[in-house]
């Protein structure tokens, strides 16, 4: 429980690969996941995207996303391959299941404090309908 | 009908004490009436934000004026626990390129 650990890992692959090299390089490191015990839960191609400054002599890059569920050593696995790999022009990995657990939690709280206060809800929601539907609208 | 005015005049001098402080610490935006300072509420707090990503390019913009600096609280009136996060979102965002870390 406490050993599973979600990544997100978003790297930049030089804009002049061709696209089937593109597919096979995504494939390629999430093979590299899933052969270290860890699950690629997104894989996503973000998009071309003018970068904010010029990464060796490129002002573009493709923007990958990865979603990783494992323990950590899947993670460092990958970087050194990304690292190698001269298609990648950058990588970044942070992990988000701390983040996501807080936030989580907040809405927790804030769900009780809501419930907590029948008599402001019930004025809320007989009132004006629209304010609680936008708090909804934004926790979800 | 006189004591109506009188409270009126008191108002107006409640309001008019800080008014004339205000233009002299922030330049004075606007003219004549509304020049009272609005208290500027924490908009991820309002719109309970838990998580800044910082892939969210279009949202981090708005935080990061034309030299590429972050923006204060003290200007943007997002509260600490929120400034925290999205000074983290912003970094993240600088390494991989997402925002710049400076413009010039």
């Amino acid at each position: 429980m406490a050993e599973k650990r979600v990544y997100e890992v978003v790297f930049i692959v030089d804009p002049d690969t061709q696209e089937d090299e593109m597919t096979k390089l995504t494939q390629n490191l999430s093979t590299v996941i899933t052969d270290q015990g860890g699950t690629v839960t997104r894989n996503e191609v973000l998009g071309r995207r003018q970068l904010a400054y010029r990464i060796g002599r490129k002002n573009e890059g493709v923007y990958v996303l990865f979603e990783v569920e494992g323990t950590g050593s899947e993670i460092s696995e990958l970087e050194r391959r990304m690292r190698v790999n001269d298609a990648i022009m950058r990588y970044m990995t942070v992990r988000v299941d701390e983040d996501r657990q807080r936030a989580e939690k907040l809405r927790a709280r804030r769900q009780r404090k809501a419930s907590k206060r029948p008599g402001f809800a019930a004025a809320a929601g007989g009132g004006g309908s629209s304010a609680p539907s936008r708090g909804e609208g934004g926790e979800a | 009908m006189s004591r109506n005015i009188e409270r009126e005049r008191d108002f107006d001098g409640e309001d008019e004490g800080p008014q004339e402080r205000r233009p002299q610490g922030g330049g004075g935006r606007g003219g004549g009436r509304g020049r009272m300072r609005r208290r500027k509420v924490c908009r991820f707090c309002v719109d309970k934000v838990d998580i800044i990503d910082f892939k969210d390019v279009k949202l981090l913009q708005n935080f990061i004026p034309e030299r590429g600096k972050i923006l204060p609280r003290r200007i943007s009136g997002v509260c600490t626990a929120h400034q925290r996060m999205l000074t983290e979102a912003i970094k993240r965002a600088r390494n991989i390129a997402l925002l710049p870390y400076t413009a010039d």
